[in-house]
């Protein structure tokens, strides 16, 4: 019970550490936040471009996970500044407020110690899309009309799945009766309707895809979709570097200007950087200091952050779940309870937790090792726990009977007959932990998961597979790694019977 | 030397051992034998305080065994579990060093010891490093006896150290470890199944059934005043082999 105290003391502390360190970064300079969608990118380089203009320190972090998670980064100082939707705020952040015009907005979001710009120009609800040839044929040009066809098959992304503002209450006000209905990633569900594979799916009326995808937009006939008209948010601590220069973005931006920057960026294939840098040059004749990160910098980067998030998340769950296994099973109704506990902190949902974590240690590496480290307990407190529990009988018994006193049978006679249970459970969590530290990106903590994010949203493979073959080449290693592991450690006669039971 | 009082084992339903009372002299082997599940495993068990009892005490050396006195009471008795017990993943020699190494012994001790022991049980010294898995069964009894020898404890308590052998090892050994047991003088609680061994090795023997102690005494006793018709159907059951017998006769 000490043991374990101890290391809860450990753990605590290095948290409080972690979560110190990320502090003094953030507040050294002004961090733009964007999500991950490439309008949102493209607004926050923008506003990271001009502010840098004004000479302030500024950085941009790119492609977080979603409202949720900027709008806590934001309240947490975390980041400075972000670009939302009015509609956003009112349906999801303010849901309970019941706000319906924007000086009631002003005013709850400055309850909260956040600043608003006004309108940057353009209205990007949402609308329901589906392909042209396909709603020709069904003769479907408003909503309404969907009614007439329950066997059509939608795809909507996950967030307006889950939204107060989405599929829910539209089903409910238009009186949908479709089932085939499920949430998918944004930019997968365009393909799906090119494919015919789903036949409905919900756009944003300035999405690139539009145009080429050949879609037409059906009309809200019962005015269903509130506006959503981008706005700057950002924090009144930090008006007076930050007010001013974002204010000047207002009313530059249209509904045209919005889709031909988010088409030079998804299908000429332009960077945002420079889509963003060709805005600001047109409209406040700034010129923008470009920087181009090579493709192994971006690597060697990307593979640094990956690591230290697998390294440190994976090392602290070993510290602690190999103690815990070994409590649990020496009392079993402990047992019961911790691997019980473990099993359900396994089910919580990534971007729940993040959510969850986000206030308490901020965004980026933090919160990602935190939550690496939760999923990593299971396998390992687990194997640890039946590694021991399955020692034959006859073997505990004799260690204790010839004297052995529990620390020492411990060490010498049950860790050693459970090592390989315990190794195994560990090179589970260590290849979870790689795959799952993808994720991370989610929250701005780089790794291998960045372009893999960034691939997805701008429909390039070679970004996706730049993320996805390190990440799994990395996942092998690991294993292989253990497995090496497995031949050094395990006691020679162990060894033996592995390969006996393979024979 | 030891004492047993109206000590006592239940397992849910079942009543493992009767209270069950018995004194064991210093040097005095005493043999327990009875049919399969009438308790004798359960009687060492209680004795190394691998289980605790449901009544009464167990007094060894005047010292009641207790979770205090368990630790230093277990290094002065040498126990041989049942199916062996010997740790897989360590040497022979290891295994039989595993408590002379936690107390500290120095080398020079610990090799003096385990000289004596391997020439005591006739144990090719060259086998020792080898692990239990790469060793006979006979050879791994061996390693298992002189792991209880080795701290050189007053009290053994082996439960059938000899079962699984075949008879020409066995019957060796059975003469090696009375005699160790005589040199040494050493109390032992033997248990067995074979009424032949139980002879050979027994000052006394306790027979046994369903938990409860139905007759002890010398083998004459057993066999001359049985107490009841079961001890004559136990001796009984084990009948020599006929033709063997007969040629005797
Ligand atoms: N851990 C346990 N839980 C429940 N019942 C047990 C346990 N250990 C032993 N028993 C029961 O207690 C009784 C006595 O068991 P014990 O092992 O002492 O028998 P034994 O005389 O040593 O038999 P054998 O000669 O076959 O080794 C048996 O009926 C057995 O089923
Ligand atoms: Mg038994």
């Amino acid at each position: 019970m000490k043991l374990l105290q101890r290391i809860l003391v450990g753990i605590c502390l290095a948290l409080i550490l972690i979560k110190v360190s990320a502090d003094s970064t953030s507040e050294s300079n002004i961090i733009i936040g964007s999500k991950k969608f490439t309008e949102s990118v493209i607004l926050a380089e923008i506003a990271t471009q001009i502010i840098e203009d004004s000479g302030v320190e500024v950085s941009h972090l790119s492609g977080l996970g979603g409202t949720r998670i900027l709008w806590s980064a934001l309240l947490a100082g975390e980041i400075s500044a972000y670009p939302e939707y009015t509609g956003t705020l009112i349906q999801e952040i303010f849901s309970e407020k019941k706000i319906d015009n924007f000086a009631q907005l002003e005013t709850a979001l400055a309850e909260k110690g956040i600043g608003v710009t006004s309108r940057l120009g353009f209205n990007n609800t949402y609308i329901i899309g589906m392909r042209e040839s396909r709603a020709e044929e069904l003769s479907i040009s408003k909503i309404s009309d969907l009614k007439l066809y329950p066997d059509l098959k939608f795809a909507f992304s996950n967030e307006f799945m889950d939204r107060g503002d989405g599929w829910p209450a539209l089903r409910q006000q238009y009186q949908l009766p479709q089932v085939d209905v499920r949430g998918v990633d944004h930019d997968l569900a365009y393909r799906g309707l090119e494919s015919g594979s789903i036949d409905a799916m919900d756009l944003y009326s300035t999405d690139a895809e539009i145009e080429y995808y050949k879609i037409r937009s059906l009309l809200d006939d019962q005015k269903y979709f509130s506006d959503y008209h981008a706005v700057y948010l950002y924090r009144l601590d930090q008006k007076r570097i930050l007010g001013q220069q974002l204010q000047r973005v207002s009313g530059h931006i249209d509904n045209d200007t919005m889709v031909a920057m988010n088409a030079a960026v998804k299908i000429a294939g332009r960077k945002e950087q420079s889509v963003a840098a060709s805005f600001v040059k047109n409209n406040f004749a700034i010129e923008s200091s470009l920087t181009e990160i090579s493709i192994y910098d971006r690597f060697l980067k990307n593979s640094k952050d990956h690591l230290i998030l697998v390294a440190i998340s994976l090392f602290a769950a070993i510290c602690f779940a190999i103690p815990l296994g070994i409590l649990a099973a020496r009392r079993p109704l402990v047992g019961q309870v911790i691997l019980a506990t473990a099993g359900i902190l396994q089910t919580i949902p990534s971007l729940a937790l993040f959510v969850f974590l986000i206030p308490l240690l901020g965004i980026g590496g933090p919160p990602t090792i935190v939550a690496l480290f939760i999923y990593s307990l299971l396998p390992i407190i687990r194997n640890t726990y039946s590694g021991l529990h399955d020692i034959p009988a006859p073997l505990r018994e004799s260690a204790q009977a010839i004297g052995l006193p529990p620390v020492t049978s411990l060490k010498i006679v049950e860790l050693p007959l459970a090592t390989r249970s315990i190794l195994s459970g560990i090179k589970t969590s260590a290849v979870i932990n790689v795959g799952t530290a993808t994720l991370g990106a989610l929250i701005g903590a780089g790794g291998f998961g960045q372009p893999i994010l960034t691939g997805i949203r701008l429909d390039d493979t070679s970004l996706i597979l730049e993320g996805a073959i390190p990440a799994a080449v990395l996942a092998l290693l690991v294993q292989a790694l253990f497995e090496l592991f497995e031949r050094v450690l395990l006691p020679l006669p162990l060894r033996y019977q592995v390969e006996n039971k393979q024979a | 030397m030891l004492k047993l009082n109206n000590i006592s084992k239940r397992f849910n339903k079942d009543q493992a051992l009767q209270p069950f009372s018995y004194e064991a002299n210093a040097g005095q082997t005493s043999v327990f034998i009875g049919p399969s599940g009438c308790g004798k495993s359960t009687l060492l068990r209680l004795i190394t305080g691998l289980l605790a009892s449901d009544s009464g005490e167990i007094i060894f050396d005047d010292i009641t065994l207790s979770q205090q006195t368990l630790y230093k009471l277990r290094q002065r008795m040498g126990y041989v579990i049942q199916e062996g017990g010997l740790f897989p993943h360590l040497t022979a020699l290891a295994n039989v060093s595993v408590m002379a190494n936690y107390l500290n012994w120095d080398k020079d001790r610990i090799d003096a010891r385990i000289d004596e022991l391997s020439g005591l049980m006739q144990f090719p010294a060259e086998l020792l490093l080898r692990y239990p898995g790469e060793l006979s069964g006979g050879q791994r009894q061996r390693v298992s006896l002189m792991r209880a020898l080795m701290l050189d404890p007053e009290l053994l308590l082996l439960d059938e150290p000899l079962g699984a052998l075949d008879p020409m090892i066995r019957f060796d050994l059975q003469q090696e470890l009375k005699e160790i047991f005589n040199q040494l003088g050493k109390t032992v609680l033997l248990v067995t199944h074979d009424i032949d061994e139980a002879a050979f090795f027994g000052d006394i023997l306790i027979l046994m059934r369903d938990g409860g102690i139905i007759q002890q005494g010398k083998i004459e006793d057993l066999v001359q005043h049985p107490a009841e018709s079961f001890v004559e159907q136990f001796i009984r059951a084990q009948r020599p082999c006929p033709a063997l017998v007969d040629s005797e006769q």
